[in-house]
């Protein structure tokens, strides 16, 4: 009766205010009784994607059909009457109330209200897939792993034919991924279809059907996972094979700027997100930071930036330029403090406008941000930082109508071209950055690549975390992975491979291990 | 599992779509729309309820402010509180701390004010009887805005709540005082009636003979110092980091805690010197009643004005020249009363409140899906 | 004794007042929406209910006065729902800030019921009402009970009605699905909307009904406390703020609402009667500071919640926070 498909997509495109396009005439589908993995770098649109299916967002064009209809899909309300439920990354549960009341939250709105019955049919599931869940804990109380647990059992009561995960297994170990990917099959036996975002690939090969491929907010192309291969798709993925090019010089007589001891950090859920790590890192050196995001680098570079607290014991000293044989200790500093001492330390976090920069306001308010507070009147200087702004706008070409326009309206791109120009404007000694190029064209990314080249040349200690193993093993000198909150070994850049980073990446080291 | 909505699902009738930004011109159009929409509906009010010609009713208005210069200068005393109140608040509502708290605040102001003009006025020199009411002003008001911030600060109490009660723990001491001091009289009448000491000295304000002359030129004087204070000083953008991220800031080595306190000391010391000015200037006396909900009116006039203080003259001179007008058409239709000016105050307001919505945010009617 | 008795009546029948305001307010809160609007909520539902009886009561040869009653009841609810309809509106369609739209109501309900009531008032300072009889009807056999009869069973309906409505509230918010579901839309409006529940609809009619019971409070005070007298008043915009301090006080639980709203009753007219109990005389400078204990021990409760960080007696979680589904 049918043509087989669970869902199809056709000319799906989606912007959010005029600057960013999240998705682009996407057409794809998905079979009935199959598992498709949706694969694509950050940013590449895969949950805006998903979320139009799921009934968050309204596409801005495009249609979605189902059993041959077209439908409309207005609200999640709309999207569960088609049998279609979610998982999203970001858990969608409501802390003050237990398990089983989220897990009742989801249940049919037009069913009787019986939290007996919902009790037993979720103890049920649990059973049937040895999944650990203690009902009556309250959410707030639930570690990561938990809260994923409890996001599936709460999908899988509520039974729907078209299932889309978002990077479920982020969270899980390898035991409990194993369970889910167990319970997908079972489902696809049934002739369930399953939508599964991640970018591990090695779970993609595991478990899919199918794999479709968004890059950029493009659809790029959809192929059987029996003839993939880890390469094939990393190809696709990233787009045609770039030879990096990026101007790498030896270290020119590198010196210590920062040596870091037994830095451990517990966060307020509880649960220890660094583990004991130690390194240094050296003036005039590109320390990278490889492993999966949410790894605990983070918490590494806040600590360093002295925005994290930190366990006893940890040490983070700081070797200045001058007086040689000097150091400075930056544990309990907040990053005032650490200014203060004469630490030039430039921070390009993660989440740019959340953290390094301010949305509302202009480049030359945001290239005031750390430096204010110069000055003995109580006014701000407005006038250096407006210059400052207008050369950093003319060196890295950032396209803005001005140096006031409130930088959330710039590109992703112009946004980090800001934060990292107002960083190493400061000259620094000690420049930290995570996911520089995060969301970035190919253009930018090499603006960026050089520039930091150019800091080290000056002698700078640069330690850079990326995710992507191609520019980490191009652009540093030396990479420290992380795994689980550990580190996991430094490697000498020029002499490793993907394969031993990627594996450092996922396999914590014998002896690392126990907790 | 199939109650499959095929009946015909439709693309929705509007969707609401966040805008990119809106020029300045847009904004202006809009908001006068609104405020046009609001005025047409209040002359329907009127119209209903009274049968009374609007346009006439609405020149009656117009006549409470400025149909005399007398007139016009009562609207001054009424106005310079109100706006000095919303200066006050700005930077704690730039600082997104939603300082409820303005009313108890200036009411432990006049409090300040007036126990050191019963107390102190019988052994003080006029201007050290100034100096210590006007310090006792400021240091009651800042104290009330302290306790909260504090709280805030140091634990994240929600600073909305605890405002708003702090209004009425202020309201229940200068009740007190008020009847401790009237005695068996049933009202207290002006303080220090036969001495005058503390009263503000009268001057000629456009031709009108009035004490509240010191009031309106120090809340003029404080729009400029307030607009500066909030743009061109360090304090003034530690504060609007704060406001729109408290992580920017701590990456910024601003001390969040720190700014929070200072900017409710300041904003609650300006506060009890309203209340100084209202005592000293305007009433000479004090009660439950001093503040008159202004503290509460300025929270409107401060968040609509985005607190810029010189949109702020704007909008409170607009809410007192309906309060003025409504007075005005009380008095000369029988069949309108003082109360119309709440509803049409009310009314301006919800137009404009509402109008925020579509500086914010665009429709999109079916149909008008883009294609391709 | 009598002393005693008195304070005790009082106490409850003042208590009812704020404790209808305090029940509304918790379920539009549990929705998510702060609605400062309670007071101009109060003074709509306690005039519109004078007026619906007065009118009726002068249009009519022989007045019947449970008619009359009921008409009241339909008024001063409806007029309250169209108070909070206006701010559902503002609020939650056009998303405007809950704080300043519901000090905007304030404004306006206080307006509209002094304005209108000024036209009834005719120049006069006050009117009566008669339906207030029927507020004030109890069941005299168990009323002439000593002691327990005039403090248990002296009261007119409305004052048993709040308690029911206190536990059924209670009942709805923890074991109902509609509960459940209002309150995940006030814990996290982006998980119940993803939940598919009806965001829009709960926070509408949270609103809506919740202004409808706060609007009761002010009805109470009007057409049974006050014995059915409109005058143009303060006083009820005094019980509004009280009523949104009992929510805080009570840490949004409408049980806690019973006994709360009675330990404000009796602590707010604890300056009337435990000085004559006592024996003793106190200046009335006091009577304030004893009146401004409910503010302070509503004080006293929030900062120590937030101290404690006791997750289930804070605010909802998405308490003032406008939602939109596309927000990123």
């Amino acid at each position: 009766m049918s043509s087989g498909y669970a869902i199809e997509l056709r000319h799906i495109t989606k912007t959010f205010g005029s600057q960013v396009i999240a998705n682009k005439d996407v057409t794809l589908s998905v079979r009935k009784g199959e598992i498709l993995a949706l694969l694509g770098e950050n940013g590449s649109g895969k949950t805006t994607l998903m979320n139009m299916i799921a009934g968050i967002y309204y596409p801005d064009c495009g249609e979605i059909i189902i059993d041959e209809d077209a439908i409309e899909i207005r609200n999640p309300r709309d999207a569960f009457a088609h049998g279609i439920g979610m998982v999203h990354q970001h858990f969608k549960l409501v802390d003050v109330f237990t398990a089983l009341e989220n897990i009742a939250l989801i249940t049919d709105k037009d069913e009787k209200y019986d939290l007996k019955s919902i009790r037993k049919r979720a103890q049920a599931i649990c059973e049937e897939y040895a999944f650990d869940l203690d009902l009556d804990q309250k959410v707030y109380e639930m570690s990561v792993s938990q809260k994923q647990t409890l996001e599936i059992v709460k999908v899988l009561i509520r039974n729907v034919n078209r299932l889309i995960l978002d990077e479920p297994t982020a969270a899980l170990t390898p035991q409990e991924t194993e369970k889910l990917f167990s319970v997908m099959r079972r489902r696809r036996e049934n002739g369930k279809s399953i939508i599964i975002i991640t970018h591990k690939l090695h779970e993609v090969l595991a478990i899919s059907d199918r794999v479709a491929i968004l890059r950029k907010g493009e659809y790029i192309d959809t192929v059987d996972t029996a003839t993939a291969t880890e390469s094939s798709l990393t190809d696709m993925m990233v787009g045609e094979k770039v030879t990096l090019d990026i101007a790498r010089d030896e270290p020119v007589n590198p010196t210590k700027r920062l040596s870091i001891h037994n830095l451990s950090i517990t966060n307020p859920e509880g649960i220890r997100v660094l583990n004991d790590v130690s390194f240094d890192a050296y003036g005039g050196e590109i320390l990278g930071i490889a492993g999966i995001s949410g790894n605990g680098q983070k918490e590494l570079l806040e600590a360093i930036a002295g925005l994290q607290i930190t366990e006893q014991g940890a040490s983070i000293e700081y070797f200045p330029a001058e007086p040689e044989g000097h150091t400075e200790q930056l544990i309990g500093k907040t990053p005032r403090e650490i200014r203060n001492l004469g630490v030039h330390l430039s921070f390009v976090p993660e989440d740019r406008l959340g953290m390094g920069l301010v949305g509302a306001m202009g480049m030359t308010d945001n290239m005031m941000l750390k430096s204010y507070n110069k000055g003995a009147t109580p006014l701000a200087d407005r006038r250096s930082p407006r210059q400052l702004a207008e050369e950093i706008k003319s060196e890295l070409k950032i396209v803005t109508p001005s140096v006031s326009t409130p930088v959330s309206r710039l590109s992703g791109g112009n946004v980090q071209k800001v934060l990292v120009g107002r960083e190493i404007a400061a000259a620094p000694s000690v420049l930290m950055t995570a996911y520089a190029v995060r969301g970035l064209d190919i253009n930018t990314s090499y603006t960026i690549y050089n520039l930091l080249c150019e800091q080290k040349r000056k002698g700078v200690a640069i330690v850079y975390v990326g995710e992507d193993l191609d520019v980490l093993i191009d652009l540093c000198d030396r990479i420290l992975v992380l795994c689980g909150g550990h580190c996991n070994g430094i490697v000498d850049a020029r002499h490793t491979t993907k394969e031993e980073i990627g594996l450092l990446m996922t396999k914590l080291k014998e002896g690392a291990e126990n907790e | 599992m199939s109650n499959h909505a095929n009946h015909a699902v439709h693309e929705p009738f509007v969707r609401v779509v966040k805008r990119d930004r809106i020029r300045f011109s847009g904004k202006v159009v809009i908001r006068l729309v609104a405020i046009l929409l609001a005025l047409l509906v209040d002359a329907l009010f009127i119209l209903c309820v009274t049968g009374l010609n609007p346009i006439s009713v609405y020149t009656t208005m117009f006549d409470g402010t400025f149909g005399t210069m007398r007139r016009f200068v009562t609207s001054l005393r009424d106005w310079a509180p109100l706006l000095l109140i919303g200066i006050a608040l700005a930077p704690a509502f730039m600082m997104r701390f939603w300082n409820i708290g303005a009313e108890g605040q200036v009411l432990m102001g006049a409090m300040g004010t007036a126990l050191v003009m019963v107390y102190g006025a019988p052994v003080m020199s006029t201007p050290v009887l100034f100096i210590c009411m006007f310090v006792s002003a400021v240091v009651l008001g800042a104290l009330w805005g302290l306790i909260p911030a504090a709280f805030k600060a140091k634990f994240g109490t929600n600073e909305t709540l605890f405002t708003l009660m702090m209004n009425y723990v202020a309201i229940k001491i200068v009740s007190s005082f008020y009847n401790k001091w009237r005695g068996t009289a049933s009202a207290l009448g002006k303080l220090n009636k036969a001495t005058e000491a503390g009263w503000f000295p009268k001057m000629n304000i456009l031709g009108v003979n009035a004490s509240y002359g010191i009031t309106v030129i120090v809340t003029v004087i404080m729009v400029f110092l307030m607009y500066a204070y909030l743009k061109y000083t360090k304090q003034g953008y530690e504060i609007a980091v704060v406001g729109e991220s408290v992580n920017t800031a701590r990456y910024a080595g601003i001390n969040v805690g720190k700014v929070i306190v200072r900017t409710m000391l300041i904003s609650g010391a300006l506060c009890g010197f309203t209340g100084f000015l209202v005592v000293a200037g305007s009433d000479q006396t004090i009660s439950a009643t001093t503040a008159g909900g202004n503290g509460f009116t300025a929270i409107i006039v401060a968040w609509l004005a985005k607190f810029n203080t010189f949109y702020m003259v704007l909008i409170s001179f607009l809410l007192t020249f309906l309060d003025k007008g409504a007075t005005q058409i009380a008095s000369s239709y029988a069949n309108l009363n003082d109360y119309a000016a709440d509803i049409i105050k009310g009314i301006i307001l919800f137009f404009i409140l509402g109008s925020e919505f579509f500086i914010h945010y665009n429709l999109v009617f079916r149909g008008k899906k883009k294609e391709g | 004794m009598d002393m005693l008795i008195a304070w005790l009546v009082r106490t409850i029948a003042f208590g009812t007042i704020i404790m209808y305001g305090a029940l509304g307010e918790t379920l539009t809160e549990k929705g998510g929406n702060l609605n400062l609007g309670v007071p101009g909520i109060m003074y709509l539902g306690g005039f519109s209910g004078f007026a619906g009886a007065y009118l009726y009561e002068i249009s009519v040869a022989n007045p019947n006065m449970v008619l009359a009653a009921v008409i009241a009841l339909v008024c001063g609810i409806s007029a309250s729902m169209l108070g909070g309809l206006i701010y559902s509106f503002l609020t939650i369609t056009l998303r405007a800030n809950q704080n300043v739209t519901g000090l905007a109501l304030s404004i306006f309900g206080k307006g509209v019921a002094n304005f209108f009531g000024a036209y009834m008032l005719n120049g006069k300072i006050a009117t009566q009402t008669n339906v207030y009889h029927v507020f004030h009807a109890n069941i005299p056999a168990l009323a002439k009970i000593p002691f327990i009869g005039p403090v248990l069973f002296g009261h007119g309906f409305m004052v048993y009605a709040a308690i029911i409505l206190a536990i059924l509230m209670n009942h709805f918010l923890k074991r109902t699905r509609a509960g459940l579901n209002l309150r995940a839309v006030g814990e996290n409006t982006a998980t119940a909307d993803a939940s598919g529940v009806n965001v829009m609809r709960y926070k509408y009619l949270a609103t809506c009904i919740g202004a409808g019971i706060s609007g009761l409070g002010g009805f109470c005070y009007v057409l049974d406390y006050n014995n059915g007298i409109w005058a143009t008043t303060d006083q009820i915009e005094a019980l509004g703020w009280l009523a949104v301090a009992l929510v805080i006080f009570s840490t949004w639980k409408p049980l806690s609402a019973i006994w709360g709203s009675y330990l404000f009753g009796l602590l707010y007219w604890l300056y009337q009667f435990l000085p004559s109990i006592l024996g003793l005389t106190v200046s009335s400078q006091f009577t304030d500071l004893v009146q401004m204990t409910p503010y302070v021990v509503t004080i006293v409760v929030l900062s120590i919640t937030s101290i404690r960080k006791k997750r289930e007696n804070q605010p909802p979680a998405a308490l003032g926070l406008a939602y939109f589904r596309e927000d990123r």
